[in-house]
This record gives structure tokens, sequence and C-alpha cells, in this order.
């Protein structure tokens, strides 16, 4: 790795300082399970790392009403949180699907949207669940649904000044039907071939509301929203997922790789799409 | 730059001074002179590095030394205590969970992990848990086997 300055703030002000202080030439740093490789390489090759390790104040969950996670929580905390099984156990589930337990001890939730992997689980899983990000600067600070958040591979919206600091989770009127899928063709800790999550509002048999958003589909998380428009107001049936699966080839954009063709995930999108509303409301 | 770090390492006591980058892999085996962890594929996927970090286990080929200022560490030296080995690497003995070696720290430490967390894991937990530490010589029966039998106490 190429020498940095590591700095150890131990306030979010003063993080917030540092980052304002060097933009460009500074990066944050949570767990570092991820941005260390991206050094190692030297994809990112920063003058200072600000650590923010010793940073008090965003390491706890609440779930008085919505959901509060604070970004420094590491994803085996989420997982294992009962707040979280109780209300959303489908965003306990999703985080107990990353990679291994080694590094869920380790990776933070606010460093794993930061990173901005479309590969990774929790984003279409928050997306389903209709969840926002607070992210801080100097300047005050900001909140935007989590879809806004991404803008391409390893690219957010943010400025290099700003940190997420939170992420809100709205409590559900009544418990969703919920399903997250991957397609792991290859090994249980490899990144999905595709992977959808999906979050159903459903009353007397019919689907009230509807949220559909997939992982590794494209640049970004990806929301399936002509799918949820075909789900919506109309009674659940087979026929009913096959027409919503049927609108989500048109709006994925995968990559060929080692995975899979392109077309071949395509198909597949649609495939676990269908199956995910399935085993939602099984 | 240098870090000033402090923290335990089998219940001992270590200050170094690294350069900032330094991983923790490079200062436990190169600073404090424990060679037992191993570097496998140095991206955090394979599990050889692993050490416990105040009780959780962490692929410390990923973790800078600085992040583990004030944590107490336990690497596989420490796991037998006055010359008796710990019931888990008994086990990874007698029911031979083991092949050429180089990935078992790691292994050892994940399923000790494992145990303290859940002394009683179905195979299902077991295979959930271990995932994370591959074996290239194809040993993965022989270690299920060796926790189960540590976890039942036929050691």
């Amino acid at each position: 790795m190429i020498p940095f300055d590591l700095r150890f703030p131990t306030t979010v002000q003063e993080a917030l300082e540092l980052l304002d202080q060097y933009g460009e030439e500074a990066r944050p740093m949570a767990g570092g399970t991820a941005l260390v490789l991206l050094m190692q390489q030297r994809l990112v090759t920063p003058q200072v790392v600000v650590s923010l390790s010793r940073v008090d104040g965003l390491s706890s969950i609440s779930a008085n009403g919505s959901l509060r996670i604070g970004a420094l929580v590491n994803h085996r905390v989420v997982e294992e949180s009962p707040e979280v099984k109780a209300g959303w156990p489908l965003l306990a589930e999703t985080y107990h699907r990353v990679a291994t337990v080694r590094i869920r001890n380790v990776a933070t939730v606010g460093g794993g949207l930061a990173h901005a992997d479309p590969n990774q689980d929790p984003p279409a899983t928050l997306i389903a669940l209709n969840a926002t990000v607070t992210a801080a600067s100097s300047g005050g600070k900001r909140e935007m649904p989590i879809e806004d958040l991404f803008k391409g591979y390893y690219e957010t919206c943010l400025t290099p000044d700003e940190l997420i600091t939170e992420l809100t989770v709205p409590r559900p009127v009544r418990p969703l039907k919920t399903a997250y899928i991957k397609f792991l063709p290859r090994t249980a800790d490899d990144y999905a071939t595709v992977a959808v999550a999906v979050a159903l509002d459903v009353a007397d048999g019919r689907c009230v509301d509807a949220r559909i958003a997939l992982n590794a589909a494209g640049s970004t998380p990806i929301r399936a929203r002509d799918a949820e428009n075909v789900l919506r107001g109309q009674p659940l049936s087979d026929e009913v997922f096959r027409a919503a699966a049927a609108t989500v080839p048109a709006i994925v954009d995968p990559v060929s790789d080692h995975r899979g063709s392109a077309n071949y995930k395509s198909r597949m999108a649609e495939v676990f799409v269908r199956r995910a509303l399935e085993k939602a409301t099984a | 730059m240098t870090a000033h770090v402090r923290f335990r390492v089998n219940g001992e006591s270590h200050e170094v001074d690294v350069p900032e980058q330094r991983l923790l892999i490079d200062t436990i085996r190169y600073e404090v002179g424990l060679t037992g962890t191993k570097l496998g594929c140095g991206v955090g996927v394979c599990g050889a590095c692993t050490v416990l970090l105040d009780g959780k286990m962490v692929s410390t080929c990923i973790m800078l030394t600085a992040h583990a200022e004030g944590a107490d560490i336990l690497t596989i030296e420490g796991l037998a205590k006055d010359g008796e080995l710990a019931p888990i690497q008994k086990g990874f003995l007698k029911y031979g969970g083991f092949q050429c070696g180089i990935c078992t720290p790691g292994q050892i430490l994940a399923a000790h992990a494992l145990l303290e967390y859940n002394p009683h894991p179905t195979e299902d937990e077991i295979k959930d848990w271990m995932m994370g530490n591959l074996c290239r010589c194809t040993g993965y029966y022989k270690i299920i086997e060796s926790i189960e039998k540590t976890a039942a106490g036929e050691v």
C-alpha cells in the first residue's frame, strides 16, 4: 500500500472538518474491508485516511418508530439485533447473507453503502424496504432515498466532504411479505449472478403496494418500477407474478462475465423476480 | 508516518511502532513474532489469517494495525493453556480435521469462535459459520466432524 497520513477523529464533527480540509485527497475508512483492498490495488490512493474507528455516536441501533442504524454499526450487529429481527426480518436476513462472519464483524453499514459496489446484498433490500440514508458535511445534513445514493460502479452522489451518518428504515403499517434471493451458481460467499429483493404490502389477498429491486444487474442497484406497477392493486396470482417479472429484462443492464453472459443474466433476472414474488407470498 | 499501537496478544501487552499502512497480519507475524497466523489469499476471503479480536473473528490481512488499538487479540498460539491443547485443537487432531495444515490455524480459531457463540451448533450452522475458511485439500467433512465431536465433548 502507498503510505498515507492516518487520522483518528473522535467525533463526527472532527471527521467532517478533516474531510472538508483535505477534500479529494482524503478518504474516510470505517472497517476498511473494502477500502484496504482498493488501496492495495492502487485503485484508490488517498494522501489522508480519516479513520472512523474512534468516532463516537454512530454505533447504535434504535427502533422507536422507524429503525435508525448508525453508519458505524457493523453488519453482524444488524443481523443479530433482536429489534431488527422482530420488525424488519428481511433486513436481518440480508445482512446475514453478506460475505462471511469475519467480514460482517468488521464491515459497517455506512461503509458498505459508500463503497457502492452494485453486487452487494443490502442495497436491494433497503430499496424494497423504502430506506433513506443521511449524509452529513460541515455545511449540514441531507437525507435521501437509498436508491438516489448510487450513481454507478463504486460511485455515489456523495461529495468528498460528506459522510454517511445514518440509515433509516420506516416501520411498515402491517408486516410486509418479503423475500431476498440470490442466484449463486458457484459458492455461497460469492457475489450473486443476480439478486432480488421484494416487499409486498398485501391486504385481503390484494397487493396494496409493491417494492422490488435487483443487485448485480447493472452499474447500480436497480428498482423494478414497471414490475411494481403491474402488481399494485392486483390480486396475488401466478399470472400477475409472471406479468410483473416479464417487465424486468428491459430495465436491467448486466455485464457479461464469468458468472454468465449479459443476455443470460437478464433472463435470470426475470426468473428470480418471479421466484422472489412466489417466495414472499408462499 | 508511524503509528504507535498498543494491544494485547494472547494476554500479553505489546506496544509497537509501525508504518500507518502496516496490516495487522504483518505486525503479528513480524513485530510480535507469532507466525501461526498465515497469509493465504490476502483479500479477506480464505480465512487463513483469522484471529479473534475482542472475541470476534477478523481477517488480519485486510485490517490496519492501528485499528487494533486497545484490542485483545487471540492467535492460534494462545489457545493452548499450560501446555494443554484446547478442546477444539484436540478435536481437530483426533478426527483428522486437517491435511497440509496451512488453513488449520484459521479453521481452529473460527471453530473456537463458533463454539463460544453457539456451544451446540447443527451441521448447517457449522457450514454457515465455517463457509469463510477455505481448505484446498478438500478436508471439509473431517473439519465438520471435528467440530461436532468437540461440541459433543468427545475429545
